[in-house]
């Protein structure tokens, strides 16, 4: 295939993620109401119980409204990562993965553009938070709403190919709830999204040291200072690393020698 | 029937020595097989035959334990882009997207095939027009019945002009009309110079003059023309050739020669 043929069959994996976005309202409305449940309910309440000392990037002291929005637009990425992970074991279960993995492609690019297109779908959710944050005046300054794309993206694919990875090892759908709970409320807690790690030494010595190990902390604060322009480049490094791994490990796990429908199949699923 | 490629062109699909197993199981012993184009080559095997783990490698999902397959020359091992390209394939389960209407679906298929614009438009319309599923374009899959969810994903399948076109089970679940109708579709591409290998259990799918693979325990029983193999076999009908083949009922001639009646 052409590389026109290349970029029409990425197009065409955008088209249909965005169309399952679209065509799921509740998906859209659950994206968006969550984060704006932690910013407005959890955070008000906890705004004076929380005192946010000046850190980097912040210039000067924040409310805590202002220090939770990066860790809930990674919230956002990371549920949208989950989801796209419960949309691939969903089209494993229903057919539709086989169509996309009989595509005449390197299997690494398909990969790939199911990723990059649950990012771009993530980019959207991001962008309608951020607006009904400016509405409630939880604001950032104007080159933050751009200096984030680049962030978001490497965020986005690095969330999105941990969802892959454990879309690879899911057999059933029903298991998905379940993997999820130890995922995605680990990965979130266990991070700076809440509070700021120094926050987090006053109370244990072991939890910072997970959360400096966590993927996630470093995704935050690889947005939390592209908000303000600024590059944090050991986030960038870190998350960087991340995602070559997760996505190298999804590349072992959708491989045919190795692929799920092998299990699958395995499983009694053969039936002539 | 339509005619043979010469004799230098590589068979449209070849299966050389294939063999795979689910762990201790194992599902395809040594299968070997040649698909010529314009040849309707019906794979005839009971349920746990071993059809659906065969499709399952040519199209990639699995990797064989031993052997090779080869689509158009080209080694789906080595080469598993320009093989794939050549392959349009049905499988038994339906695999189409029910949220998405009939048009978007094949959009999405014509673009993981590189086609766009005006040529996905022009070529999803004739095939439309052909299966006479013009006015369903704008349906949403879960709308239309089991026999138009078939149709869909033939044209699916053709879209990118495979010159090997696989069914598996295609007509499962189908009423007789739209079996009839689906089994009709596809002997007419294969009289066009499609090389077809239709996986079925039921006899009455083959017609006359189609070439008959008879697979049972994951090997293969017999391959011929429909009617040389009722002759081989000395049976009256496919149904009792095949039933002869697959151990569940003696030959006729078994049966005369032990004075037991049809």
């Amino acid at each position: 295939m052409s590389a026109i043929g290349w970029a029409i069959c990425f197009w065409g994996i955008l088209v249909r993620e965005v169309l399952r976005f679209v065509h799921q309202r509740e998906r859209f409305f659950a994206a968006l109401v969550r984060p704006l449940v932690w910013l407005l309910v959890f955070a008000a309440g906890f705004r004076a119980a929380l005192g946010i000392a000046i850190m980097p990037p912040y210039q000067t002291y924040i409310t805590y409204e202002v220090y939770i929005v990066p860790g809930l637009l990674g919230m956002i990425q990371l549920f949208n990562g989950m989801q796209s992970s419960l949309s691939m074991v969903y089209d494993r279960e229903m057919g539709s993965m086989k169509i996309l993995l009989m595509t005449p492609l390197p299997r690494w690019y398909l990969l790939a553009a199911k990723l990059a297109a649950g990012t771009v779908v993530s980019l959207l959710q991001v962008y309608a938070f951020l607006a009904v944050a400016w509405a409630f005046d939880i604001r950032f300054p104007l080159v933050g709403y751009l200096s984030i794309v680049p962030a978001l993206v490497l965020t986005g694919l690095m969330l999105g190919a941990v969802g892959l990875l454990l879309s690879s090892t899911i057999r059933q759908l029903e298991n998905f709830a379940g993997v999820m709970n130890f995922v995605i409320f680990p990965m979130f807690f266990l991070s700076s999204a809440l509070y700021p790690l120094w926050k987090l030494e006053e109370a244990s010595t072991i939890l910072p040291r997970i959360a400096t190990l966590n993927p996630f902390t470093h995704a935050v604060e690889l947005i939390r200072f592209a908000l303000y322009g600024e590059l944090n480049a050991p986030a960038l490094a870190v998350t960087s690393v991340a995602l070559a791994a997760f996505l190298a490990l999804s590349l072992v796990g959708y491989s045919p020698a190795r692929g799920l429908m092998h299990r699958r199949a395995a499983g009694g699923g053969d039936a002539g | 029937m339509g005619a043979h490629p010469p004799a230098s062109t590589p068979p449209a699909l070849s299966l050389e020595a294939l063999s795979f197993s689910y762990g201790d199981r194992f599902a395809l012993d040594g299968v070997c097989l040649d698909i010529e184009a314009g040849v309707f080559t019906a794979l005839l095997g009971p349920n746990g035959a071993g059809k659906t783990t065969l499709f399952s490698l040519i199209a990639r999902l699995f990797r064989p334990s031993a052997g090779r397959i080869r689509v158009g020359g080209h080694d789906l091992g080595s080469q598993p882009n320009r093989a794939l390209a050549r392959l349009g394939i049905v499988f038994q389960q339906p695999t189409l997207d029910l949220d998405l209407t009939v048009g978007q679906n094949l959009r999405y298929a014509a673009r993981l095939h590189g086609i766009a614009g005006g040529r996905a438009r022009a070529r999803i319309a004739a095939l439309l027009d052909r299966l006479e599923l013009g006015e369903r374009q704008r349906d949403k899959v879960r709308e239309l019945s089991g026999g138009l969810r078939r149709r869909v994903e033939l044209a699916r399948a053709l879209l990118h002009e495979p010159p090997v076109l696989l069914l598996d089970e295609a007509t499962v679940g189908l009423d007789v009309p739209s079996r009839t109708r689906i089994v009709d579709d596809v002997h007419a591409l294969a009289a066009r110079g499609v090389a077809v290998l239709w996986a079925t259990h039921l006899v009455d799918e083959v017609r006359a003059g189609d070439r008959v693979v008879v697979m049972h325990r994951g090997a293969i029983r017999a391959d011929a023309e429909c009617g040389a193999l009722m002759r081989q076999l000395n049976a009256p009908s496919l149904t009792e050739a095949f039933a002869a083949l697959i151990g569940a009922a003696p030959p006729a001639a078994a049966r005369a020669a032990a004075g037991v009646g049809p």
